[in-house]
């Protein structure tokens, strides 16, 4: 159900619709199956799909932070609209996680 | 002021209806023609409060969500998101910025700071054992004239 691309120790994942608790339930074990390939190093999320995203959005992306921090790995993001940048703003998200064009 | 509109809406608080409360507070704000930017702030705002309902008010249990949402002539919309639930022991302390009693469930805390940043007014009224109730107010200023004149 996941949409994803691997390329070498990056793994990059097409987030669509909507990214709430809801969804993001359902995609948290699949993803976290994923990364216990430990040569994952680089996790990026593509947003360019994404229409909507509330807290629970942040929440999913910071757990995964977490995953991947504690495996000296990094978490970024790219194609954020504004309004995404402003919810990932508000939660101090851009310190953790980086922002790609 | 007398409301133009109203809804009232019960559903069974699962993660399901998230997704449908957004989206019967979006049709609902239709006729007030919105600005795209208004109906995501209204919307992101509905999803924290369900989701809060859900999450924390029934902990993930049976129960029920009651959403109601009014708007007025002069553009103020309403939204009270009510549930029977465990309740918010201390309500000032839930509102802080990344505070959550779901540490190991990676809840991000954020839920009422985005509330209170995409609406006018937040009002959270909760005792423990019976419920909570969150009122979501805005003021729509996308209209020249008062709706009930529009043609």
């Amino acid at each position: 159900m996941l949409d994803y691309e691997r390329k070498r120790q990056t793994l990059i994942v097409r987030l669509a619709d909507e990214l709430d608790h809801s969804a993001a339930a359902r995609m948290r074990g699949e993803l976290d199956e994923l990364l216990r390939d430990g040569s994952i190093r680089s996790l990026v999320f593509d947003l360019r799909n994404l229409n909507f995203m509330d807290s629970s959005g942040i929440g999913f992306i910071i757990g995964r932070y977490k995953l991947m921090a504690r495996r000296g790995g990094s978490v970024a993001v790219m194609n954020a609209d504004r309004r995404m940048d402003r919810i990932f703003e508000m939660a101090g998200l851009y310190e953790l996680v980086e922002r790609m064009a | 002021m007398k409301s133009l509109n109203e809804i009232r809406l019960d559903f069974p608080a699962i993660p399901e209806n998230e997704g449908l409360a957004r989206m019967v507070v979006s049709a609902f704000l239709l006729p007030l023609n919105p600005t795209v930017e208004e109906l995501a702030d209204v919307k992101t705002a509905v999803s924290e409060a369900v989701t809060n309902a859900i999450v924390h008010g029934y902990a993930e249990r049976e129960g029920v969500v009651r959403l109601r949402a009014d708007y007025r002539e002069d553009g103020l919309l309403t939204v009270d998101v009510c549930d029977r639930g465990c309740g918010i022991a201390d309500v000032a302390r839930a509102r802080q910025p990344f505070f959550t009693t779901l540490e190991g469930e990676e809840r991000s805390g954020m839920g009422f700071t985005v509330m209170e940043s995409f609406m006018d007014g937040v009002e959270v009224k909760s005792a423990p054992n019976v419920g909570t109730t969150v009122r979501l107010t805005k003021r729509l200023l996308t209209r020249e004239e008062p709706i009930a004149r529009r043609a």
